[in-house]
Parts: structure tokens; sequence; C-alpha cells
């Protein structure tokens, strides 16, 4: 498993593997999204949380077709499912190894490009935890939606209209979260209910991807 | 213990395409499938590796002793000729890939990335791949597709020196390997009868 | 004789086809007799003039959306546990009636919603509710399409059917919790409009009887077209299944 982990993660950084992808289109709805609305800083401060969740779960979304795509081409899937993994096991590594390479940097992106968007003080620590905590969350279900579209020609497209719904519950209470610290109310109810999603997610949903998988495979 | 295929019945898409397939693999024994394009082969060898589920009948002696390895090589091009056999031999709990690339003259090449190799050496390294995983029970569809002579003879030994070792092979190809361990199975008089795919059966 | 004996695609057809005249008639005389009684024989609400008449589209089609999600829940289970053709296919006939009856409950709730809330479309719970609910009735019917294969299909649109289920679930109390919203509460079968006790707030005696109609009305349309688009189905499969072993043999 570990194995898988770190092949992968080395796929991604080696060129053409879309390491910076989610990180560059993160990048490109912050600094656009200035040119859309208007400089007024009052506006900007006040929309920045949910542009910066939504601007996150799109870049997430951008990259999900990698996590099966390409072994699927290669044959490598048909060997994983031979090898002495469960699939429940590869599936949960496919999507950490996801969330590492995608995930990761726009949690840690996150609050510099805060800065651009002039979000308010408190508003930092926040984003910054409820990303931390929601874009796992994101990568599991995107998983499940990769494990759905796997060997469909033209999958992309139906990949996003299956996860679009998915991802609804995870970016009210991320974004919720991050407006809430921004304005500097109580984030205790939004912050139980994302990190309830997340490990919800995380413990049930490698079972229906694994399903879907085998499906797939056979 | 030896693997077995006891009165299997295998589909594709559904539609049966070989019925009652029986045999007996000895550890030590290779078993080379003949057959016409399209008559299953490729298929049974699916079924055996756990890949599909078998219509009727079953395999014993599969599962976690059998290693795979089909059309496609699973190589990542973007790795090197090292990295891709160590991330197997990791999978599958082993050790050492030294004697996987001697035996298919891949020493020279560990450093390569797999993407730059030519046809004939990425088909080579996925067959070093099976190797390093250890396993006794070598699954392979059309092995030698793209493997120049000597290519062959390489493979042709590491299968005796598998073999030698109280492994065992099933494989489908078209050539002869000069393998004096490997008996020739037929699967033509086993192609099902045509009939509907299991899952129009309800409707008709 | 059990009731799995339904599930044999033939039986199935044979059933349908005795049922569907008489569910289809009993459904026009159920919707024409609630939507004529409720557009012309009831009076106009004091606070709400004639909009108030469109409830007897927009309750029924509103609850038949959910319903109908119900429905392919269980006929999901149903296939992953017993496998039996009939029930996927009826969950995979279902969804797009389920899609209809959502379009129609947020069309005229946007129309209702205009004279009453001054707006066409508001970020209210209930109507995101039902478009997330579209959006997830489009994923299913587009993974159906997508996939060649007919079972493999039925097995990853059941298990997104399961899925979708507990997320939709939880999408309806996430967005509770990020709206409050404009839309009034469950009006309909509150004990005290039925009794009449309470007449503020509540659907009173006067709407509710067409209401009671012409929502048995659309369960009956519902039924009547999932039996028709059931029986389309097994005939296209029936007709690929015959053409396949023409083919073969």
């Amino acid at each position: 498993m570990i194995a898988l982990l770190t092949r992968d993660l080395r796929l991604a950084v080696r060129a053409g593997g879309g390491f910076g992808l989610g990180l560059a289109f993160f990048l490109i709805v912050t600094v656009l999204v200035p040119f859309g609305v208007g400089p007024q800083t009052d506006l900007l401060t006040r929309i920045a949380p949910g542009i910066l969740w939504i601007g996150a779960l799109l870049a997430c979304l951008l990259s999900l077709d990698r996590i099966f795509a390409l072994d699927w081409e290669d044959g490598s899937l048909d060997l994983l499912a031979t090898a002495p993994l469960p699939m429940e096991g590869i599936v949960s590594v496919k999507a950490l190894a996801h969330w590492i390479t995608t995930g990761l940097p726009l949690v840690l992106a996150a609050p510099a490009l805060g800065v651009l968007l002039n979000l308010a003080g408190p508003g930092y620590l926040w984003l910054f935890v409820s990303l931390a905590l929601g874009t796992p969350a994101l990568s599991v279900i995107g998983t499940f939606g990769a494990a759905l579209t796997v060997g469909l020609k033209r999958g992309g497209l139906l990949m996003s209209l299956l996860v679009l719904p998915l991802y609804v519950p995870t970016l009210i209470f991320g974004a919720e979260v991050a407006r809430r610290g921004a304005e500097g109310l109580a984030v205790q109810t939004p912050l139980l209910m994302l990190a309830g999603i997340s490990f919800g997610v995380a413990a049930l949903l490698p079972f229906a991807s694994a399903a879907v998988l085998r499906i797939n495979l056979r | 213990m030896e693997l077995t295929a006891s009165d299997l019945t295998v589909a594709r898409g559904g539609v049966p395409v070989l019925d009652g397939v029986s045999f007996a693999l000895a550890p030590g024994r290779a078993l080379v499938l003949r057959g016409p394009n399209g008559a299953g082969k490729t298929t049974l060898l699916r079924t055996v590796a756990g890949l599909q589920p078998a219509l009727a009948g079953e395999v014993s002696g599969a599962g976690e002793r059998i290693t795979y390895a089909g059309h496609a090589d699973g190589l990542k091009s973007m790795l090197s000729v090292g990295e891709n056999l160590h991330f197997w031999a990791r999978v599958f709990g082993t050790e050492g890939i030294g004697t996987a690339l001697s035996a298919f003259n891949l020493e020279t090449l560990e450093d390569r990335l797999a993407g730059t190799l030519s046809a004939g050496q990425k088909r080579r390294l996925g067959l070093a791949r099976l190797m390093v995983t250890g396993r006794p029970v070598w699954v392979l569809d059309e092995p030698t597709v793209s493997l120049d002579t000597a290519s062959v003879a390489l493979f042709a030994e590491a299968v005796r020196a598998h073999l030698g070792q109280g492994g065992s092979a099933l494989m489908a190809t078209h050539i002869d390997l000069g393998i004096p361990e490997a008996d020739d199975f037929d699967v033509t008089p086993y192609r099902a009868q045509p009939r509907a795919a299991l899952q129009d059966e309800a409707f008709l | 004789m059990s009731i799995w004996e339904y599930a044999n695609p033939v039986k199935f057809i044979r059933t349908a086809d005795v049922l569907l005249p008489w569910v289809t008639v009993a459904a026009v005389i159920c919707l024409v007799t609630g939507l004529v009684w409720g557009f012309f024989f009831t009076p106009e609400d004091f606070r709400q003039g004639s909009t108030v008449k469109i409830i007897y589209l927009h309750v029924p089609a509103a609850m038949m959306a959910i319903n109908a999600w119900l429905m392919m829940l269980l006929a999901s289970l149903i296939w992953i546990v017993r496998r039996h053709h009939v029930s996927a296919l009826a969950a995979r006939a279902a969804a797009p009636i389920g899609a209809t009856m959502t379009v129609i409950g947020l069309v005229t709730g946007a129309i209702w919603g205009q004279p009453m809330w001054g707006t066409w479309w508001a970020w209210d719970p209930r109507l995101t509710v039902f478009l997330i609910l579209f959006l997830f009735y489009l994923g299913y019917m587009a993974l159906w399409e997508a996939i060649e294969d007919d079972d493999t299909a039925a097995d990853l649109t059941s298990i997104l059917c399961l899925v979708g289920s507990v997320f939709a679930l939880l999408s309806r109390y996430a967005v509770q919790f990020w709206n409050q919203g404009l839309h009034q509460g469950s009006s309909v079968l509150r004990a005290g409009a039925v009794t009449g006790t309470d007449t503020t707030e509540k659907v009173s005696n006067v709407y509710f009887m067409p209401l009671l109609v012409s929502g048995i009305g659309f369960v009956l349309l519902f039924l009547a077209l999932v039996l028709l688009r059931t029986q389309t189905e097994i005939r296209a499969r029936r007709s690929r299944a015959l053409l396949a072993r023409e083919r073969s043999a």
C-alpha cells in the first residue's frame, strides 16, 4: 500500500504528472474573480471565503479523472486487482495520493490567496482549518466518481455531473466554517458537521468505490 | 498444489464462449492454450486470474497464487525500468529485482525511463515483472508479442527456470517455445454452443 | 404465489398489460376531478388570490419527485440483493418521470413564487434541495446511458442510487442549516390542517380535499407511466436479446 502511495506521488511530480495543475487553476480562479466582480475591498472581503472554497473544489474536480484513467489505460489496474492488496485499500490509497498532490497544496496556498481577496483577519485560520478538514472528503468522494466512470470514453464530463451533487454538503459546511470564522461568529456546528462528513466518507465510501471498480474491471 | 479448472464456463460480455473446460496444471509444468483468434483464450485466462467471474464451474489453486500478464504491460512511462520493477516487488512483498533484470537482459536499461523503451524492451520489462512477484503460477496472455527471436529464447529460458523451481505457467501463445515441460491444450472443442447471453435469457 | 413471480419479464409484461388501462383511466379521472375541482370550485385565498390554485400541481409533483427517487432506491436494492432484471429496468424507467416531476415542481414553484415573494427563484432550502435532486436524476440517467453492458449499468446505477440517497439526505440538512428560507413549512399533512382547528397557516379543508384527489391522481399517473416505461424497457431488451440470438445462431 505504501508502495502504491509512493509510486503515485512520484508519478505526480514527474513531468506530465499534473502536480501543479490544481494549484494553477486555483490561482487563476482567485485572480480572475476581482476582475469579474470589481475591486471594492469590502465586497471582496465578504465573498472571499466562498470564492476560495469554490476555487479549491473546482481545482479538485479538474484532476479527478486522472485517479484511475491512467492506470486503466496502461493495464496497471488489472495487475493491481490481482495483487495482494484489497480493492478497498487501493481506492483509499488512490484517494490519499490525490489529496496529497491536489488537496494539500490547495490548503497550504489558500491563506496566501486569501490576501489577494482581502480576507478578514480571523478568517485565515478558519479557512485553513476548513479546507484541511474538507478537502480529504472531496478527494474520497471524487474517487468514487472516478471509479464509476473508469473506462468510459468521454467519462470526464459524466464524472463531473455525478460528483457535483455529492460535493454540495461538503461545500456548504466547509464554506460556512470559513465564512463564520471570517465574520468572527461561532464555527462549532458547521465544523463538527464538516468533520463528520470527512470521517464518514473516508470510512464508508471506499467500500462503494471498491465495489464499483470491481464491477468495471470484470 | 496444482491449479485446476473443473467444468468451467467463461463468458465475454455475458455471452458464453467456452463451455465445460477442465484441466489440471501440476507444479513444474506449463500449459499452452491453443485456438484461433476469438476462441476465448483471453477470457479463460482472465477468469482463471480472478478478474472476471466464471458463469459455471470453478477454479482452484489460483487466487493469491497467480500473477497475471495481459496484453498491456502495466508500465509507467515516467518511471525508470528499475522503479517499475521495485514497485511491483514491494506490492507483492518480495525483495530484489536483480535476477529479474538479468533474466530478461535489462541490466543496462535499469535507469532508463520505461517510456523511452522500444516495444520489445517494454514487453521484456512486463515479463520481468512476473519474476519479482514471487507468485508460483504465471498466467500469460500472448507473452511473446513484439519479442524478437533472441528475446523469445530468453523468455522460454525464464519460464523453464520458473518451472524448475516448482512453479507453473498457463499461457496463450501461437508460437512454439520449445519448452519440453509444456503441454498443449486446444480450446476449440470447448467452444460454447451459440446461445443467448446469460443476462438476456430471462427475456427470451 | 410469491411477489417475486412478477420479476419474470414475460409475466410482468402480461400483468402490466392488464393493469395499464385501469390505472390510466383511474389516473385521468382523479387528475381531472382534482384539478377542475381545485381550479374552479374552491374559493380564492384572501391573501394569495387565485395564485394559490397552483398548489394542485405544485404539491403533488413535488411529492412524486421524492417518491420516485424512493421507488428507485427500493428497486436498486432489490436488484443488488436479488438481481431481478425487471427491478433494475423499473428503476431506469422511473428516473425520467421523477426528473420531470422535479422540473414541474420547480417551474410551478417559480410561477407561484413570483407574485408571492417577488422573485422567480430564491436560494431557499426547499428549492435548493429540489435543484440538487434534479442533478441527482440527471447524473443517474446519464450513467445509464453511458454504459453499454446492461448488467454493468444496472450494477453501477444501483450503487450510485444508494450513495446518492445518503448524500441527498445529507444535502437536505446541510441546506436547511445554510439558509432558513422563505418557503412555508410543509403545510399539507399537519393535523390542524385536516381537522380545520388552525386556519391561519395550513391548508384548510376547502383546499385539502381536491388536493388529496389530485395527489392520488399523480400517484396513479406515476404508476401508469412506470408500468408503461418498464414494459418498453423490457421489450427493448427482449428485442436486443432476440437479435443477438439470431446473429449467433
